[in-house]
């Protein structure tokens, strides 16, 4: 760590809130596990499981798939040479980079009957895998859907698709509270919010048609303000999203808000989703201390006001600003029987909390029975973000951010900061 | 270099300039701020209006928000740099070779001498080396200042 005069003022201080907030909500969640600490790859894991690095330094490494031969497809986001999309083969505990393509940077990666899908900022490419899922043709893939809005803010497009030859993309809203002047101090939210006609959802469309626009898609969830990490139930049959939540209460309305309620405040949000839903992006967020939808200050409310009639419920609301960009429903059976079926949620880390020390950077696991939540959720994976000054500070070596699964059960966690991919197993 | 020693080798560099410049503008204005109080008192403004996305370290966070440590930005034209805090800024341009994502608003509500005071912490902190904004350079840009939309 730099010694500068700021840091060495502002570490000591941040310790003492460290202390308060964050550890007691950790490891509440986490005292059912012993843990222990898997060398080389230095996370944290439960009892049985090991995790190693099965390749590093890939660049910014966002959502990944693994295709019954075990092997990886990578979606590489602001890469600055060679390609967006990387084809490992896996040898053993490494795997080498057998081939690269795609000229565009972007987050979404997905396998489904005999295709990969990737998307840009913009758009949404597949290409036909032949039988050892090998992407036949690299450099003509099929743009099945193209002009979604980037404006910058929440540009990421994240990719899924059901049983029934759709696939759902996220659109973000392209805003952090719909105000009229964003993220300005005291800025009201415009009426009646217009960036949710096209933005802050998601929208559906046919995995199979080319070049459709959002014309031709569903608009099937709405009032989310944005969405990286989302998979499809298979028990539900159901999408479920995990919202990432608005930031800078206190920034914006410090008279209603404290630097620590900020710093954890609003949830984060995973929903379970129906075509129609409103999660009530702008006008309401997720307090997870209540259990209580609360109207947004720029609409009105003054940080206890609580609102939005006809909009859903969070299936689990998590501490705020924690970023989860990676959500995967555990279907395989290396893992103990208790994993089938629940929720492994990367949580990329905050920048959000600062003054406050931040948090995430760790994977969680939610329990499931019978296609709900079922008990608290516990911390699955940690480490990623090196020493415990590393993590509060943000300046963190790793950062989770996609999570797939492997033909035979692993579990594998993607890396965007340095590019490392984890592969974590259970050994009986 | 021990935390204890750069804290006292800061001090004493802040304490020479503060000296240096108490000598020269002692006869023109007794309104006048020295350096050390301008940068102790922008390091408050820094930490409510600006730590959240840039970080208490000045390091920024991720693809989200810049760091502030020796950008063409920080230690480059005033003019430009005050404008930034009075019009906020999101041109999507590269700093230092990388573009971010988010949005920084207008701290326009901010007052001259706030913004001067700001800019001479951020100007003289994380390794940052570079003269002082005042309170007059404030109020001349914001006067003859367009907003860029
Ligand atoms: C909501 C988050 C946010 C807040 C609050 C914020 N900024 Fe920024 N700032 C940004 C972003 C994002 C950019 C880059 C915008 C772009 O790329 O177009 C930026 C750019 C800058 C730059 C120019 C680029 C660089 O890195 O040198 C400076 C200087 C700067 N900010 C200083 C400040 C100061 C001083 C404050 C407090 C008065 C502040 N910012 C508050 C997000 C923020």
């Amino acid at each position: 760590m730099k010694t500068n005069s700021l840091f060495s003022l502002v570490m000591p201080l941040a310790l003492i809130p460290a202390l308060v907030l964050t550890n007691p909500v950790v490891n509440k969640k986490t005292v059912t596990h012993t843990k222990t600490a898997t060398a080389p790859a230095g996370l944290t894991l439960p009892t049985g499981f090991e995790a190693t690095v099965i390749a590093d330094n890939l660049g910014q490494a966002r959502h990944l798939a693994i295709t019954p031969q075990n092997d990886i497809y990578v979606k590489l986001n602001h890469f600055k040479t060679g390609k967006g999309i990387l084809f490992l083969h896996q040898n053993g505990d490494k795997s080498t980079v057998a081939n690269s393509f795609g000229n565009y940077g972007g987050t979404g990666m997905y396998i489904k009957d005999g295709y990969l899908y990737a998307s840009s900022d913009e758009d949404v490419y597949r290409y036909k895998l032949n039988a050892k899922s090998e992407v036949i043709n690299p450099d003509a893939p099929e743009k099945i859907i193209s002009g979604l809005l980037n404006r910058r803010e929440h540009e990421s497009k994240s990719i899924v698709l059901d049983n029934d030859g759709n696939i759902y993309v996220n659109v973000g809203a392209y805003s952090n509270s719909c105000q009229v002047k964003d993220r300005q101090k005291g800025s009201m939210g415009r009426p009646g919010c217009p960036i949710l006609d096209s933005a802050g959802g998601i929208w559906q469309f046919k995995a199979d048609k080319l070049d459709q626009h959002y014309g031709d898609g569903v608009h099937y969830a709405k009032g989310i303000r944005n969405t990286v990490g989302l998979d499809w139930n298979q028990q539900n049959n159901q999408l479920f999203i995990m919202q990432h939540g608005r930031d800078q209460l206190h920034d914006l309305f410090p008279d209603l808000y404290t630097v620590q309620q900020s710093a954890v405040e609003p949830a984060e949000c995973l929903y379970a989703l129906k075509k129609g839903d409103d999660a009530g992006w702008p006008y309401i967020y997720y307090d997870q201390e209540r259990h209580e939808k609360i109207l947004a200050p720029e609409y009105g409310g003054d940080s206890k006001k609580t609102a939005g009639e006809g909009t859903i419920d969070p299936a689990v609301a998590f501490p705020g600003h924690l970023a989860p960009n990676g959500l995967l429903f555990y279907t395989g059976n290396q893992f103990p029987e208790r994993y089938k079926n629940g929720a492994f949620i990367a949580f990329h880390g905050s920048w959000n909390r600062a003054p406050e020390p931040q948090a995430g950077y760790f994977v969680v696991f939610q329990p499931f029975k019978d296609g709900k939540p079922d008990g608290k959720w516990e911390v699955f994976a940690d480490g990623f973000a090196g020493t415990q000054a590393q993590k509060e500070s943000g300046r963190a070596e790793h950062r989770p951010c996609g999570l797939a699964q492997g033909p035979d059960g692993a579990l594998y966690v993607s890396d965007d900061s340095k590019g490392t991919i984890y592969k974590i197993t259970y050994k009986k | 270099m021990s935390t204890k020693r750069t804290a006292i080798f800061l001090s004493l560099i802040i304490m020479l300039f503060s000296l240096g410049s108490y000598a020269q503008t002692k006869h023109k204005s007794s309104t006048h701020i020295s350096l050390a109080t301008s940068i102790a008192n922008g390091k408050n403004i820094y930490i409510q209006n600006c730590a959240s996305c840039h970080q208490t370290d000045g390091g920024g966070a991720g693809n989200m928000n810049p760091p502030l440590i020796k950008t063409t930005y920080v230690l480059g034209n005033k003019t430009t740099l005050i404008k930034i805090i009075l019009n906020g800024f999101s041109d999507n341009v590269e700093i230092n070779g990388q573009t971010y994502q988010n949005t920084m608003a207008s701290h326009d509500f901010l007052k001259d001498q706030e913004i001067a005071d700001v800019l001479t912490y951020v100007r003289n902190s994380f390794t940052n080396k570079a003269s002082a904004v005042t309170a007059s350079q404030v109020k001349t840009v914001r006067a003859n200042n367009k907003p860029a939309k």
